[in-house]
């Protein structure tokens, strides 16, 4: 019982480590997600003086993935009851052409200021219409979203560590006696340490497994998948190779560093 | 006979300076049995302390089991306690490892196989007679039978020096002559070197032995 308590302390501040860095990853996925979801539906429109093509554009600014025509046809239609036809196609000529500019990606709004800037600044483009505001309003929900998250991951691993360096206090007590006892007897450090570190290897094991089995019973729970799906989007909310080496190299690392901090502070009973 | 321990112009003193042992000159032969006495405060566990390089000198030389205590690196130092049992007063036993794990220490630390190590607990066991106490944990056992824990520790890897503080500080009778006697068996029959701080000199030993007493920071030998 004592045992398990022992272990017990170290696994839960490891637990809320890892549930926290995972909680955080799938934030930043749903964002990215949502985000790749948004650039599909967000486009710039591009007046130009000349017909310009895809690749030209694509010079202009790396962001933009494609470039397609809008055909005038709808303006010229309302406007043919009162034009006869050869002025229709004379007036086809004159008109600009637009343009309706599909980005790789949803743009930060600098990024949207240097893609008009950039655009104007090509002699046949003479008007860009990026709808900034709305893409502002927008981009800054999602901003907002992810700085709540990631003030909340803070806090918690902020909390987390004080409870893991109080925890390193009480074993820092509870195994200077048998380190110093070893020694006084002639073991090595890496000896004197051996348990202690076998100690924090199965801790971060035990909350390396718990933390991956909840978040693979997570990804494939329906609730979670509907809750993804109604907003539009689909995330990875465990990559069962990727996170998992993330989370055993977390918690192995936390708890290594712990050990080698005891074992640094450890002083020699004279 | 050869010397274990040679002190030359020996002198040691705790972090505030306050000088403990001033300019000692003693040596010490192999299979020795010897007293270390003096008032409380008068230094005889600071010696001793100094004897398994638990306390840096301030000044002099020391030497054990021919080797050099003075700026020591901690390889050094661990090499030599791997040749010294030590026995304290308050036993120093790991609370949470049983008996055996306890005697069977010094063997793991001087690379000996667990199952020959094993057997050697066994034997300390019975020599300690403590056999049917096997598996147990300190907290379990008497402070008397917490001694004899500690002086099996002390004799399992056949040390060239067993260093005693007080072992018998906090025994019965019954108990303290039980260590006594075996202090007396790895003297006689082992030929090790056994080195006991104390107050008092038990009555009851057979053995011949040195004494040395400490007085306002010297070192006499007692004839």
């Amino acid at each position: 019982m004592k045992s398990v308590k022992n272990h017990l302390s170290l696994v839960i501040a490891l637990l809320s480590i890892l549930f926290s860095m995972q909680v955080y990853f799938i934030v930043e996925r749903a964002i990215d997600a949502y985000k790749i979801t948004l650039s599909k539906n967000y486009s710039v429109i591009a007046v130009s003086k000349k017909e310009l093509s895809s690749d030209e554009f694509k010079k202009i600014n790396k962001i933009i993935s494609n470039a397609q025509e809008i055909s005038p046809d709808s303006v010229i239609k309302r406007l043919t009851s009162d034009l006869k036809s050869t002025n229709i196609e004379l007036l086809k000529l004159t008109l600009p052409k637009f343009y309706k500019l599909s980005l790789e990606y949803y743009p930060s709004p600098t990024e949207v200021k240097r893609l008009r800037d950039d655009l104007l600044r090509n002699s046949s483009i003479t008007k860009v219409e990026d709808f900034s505001h709305n893409h502002d309003t927008v981009y800054k929900l999602l901003l907002l979203f992810k700085k709540v998250v990631s003030i909340f991951s803070v806090f918690v691993l902020i909390v987390t560590v004080l409870l893991i360096f109080k925890e390193l206090r009480i074993w820092q007590y509870k195994h200077n006696e048998r380190m110093s006892i070893m020694g006084l007897f002639g073991a090595a450090l890496w000896l004197r340490s051996a348990v202690l570190f076998r100690l924090s290897i199965v801790d971060a094991l035990i909350a390396s497994v718990i933390s991956i089995g909840v978040f693979a019973y997570l990804s494939s729970y329906p609730w979670i998948i509907e809750q993804f799906r109604s907003i539009g989007i689909d995330v990875v909310i465990f990559n069962p190779v990727d996170d998992s080496l993330i989370i055993v190299g977390v918690s192995m690392s936390i708890s290594i560093i712990l050990a080698s901090l005891i074992v640094l502070g450890h002083k020699e009973e004279a | 006979m050869d010397k274990v321990i040679i002190a030359k112009d020996l002198s040691l003193a705790y972090s505030n300076n306050e000088t403990i042992i001033n300019k000692a000159n003693f040596s010490i032969s192999s299979a020795d049995f010897v007293f270390i006495t003096g008032a409380s405060g008068s230094g005889k566990s600071t010696l001793l302390k100094s004897l398994f390089g638990a306390l840096k000198l301030k000044q002099g030389s020391l030497v054990v089991g021919g080797v050099e205590l003075n700026n020591i690196s901690r390889s050094k130092l661990n090499f030599l306690r791997r040749h010294v049992g030590i026995v304290f007063q308050d036993y120093k036993l790991v609370k949470e490892w049983s008996i055996d794990k306890n005697i069977m220490l010094p063997l793991l630390i001087n690379g000996y196989v667990k199952s020959v190590a094993q057997n050697q607990v066994d034997k300390l066991l019975k020599h300690v007679r403590l056999n049917h106490q096997t598996g147990k944990y300190p907290l379990e056992l008497s402070g008397g039978e917490q001694q004899r824990v500690a002086m099996a520790r002390a004799l399992a890897h056949n040390p060239i020096l067993i260093l005693a503080d007080e072992p018998t500080g906090n025994l019965d009778e019954y108990s303290s002559q039980l260590i006594w006697n075996l202090l007396e068996g790895a003297n006689e029959q082992l030929k090790t070197t056994v080195i006991v701080v104390t107050h008092n000199i038990p009555k009851t030993l057979k053995v011949n032995y040195k004494h040395f007493h400490i007085e306002y920071g010297s070192v006499h030998e007692i004839c």
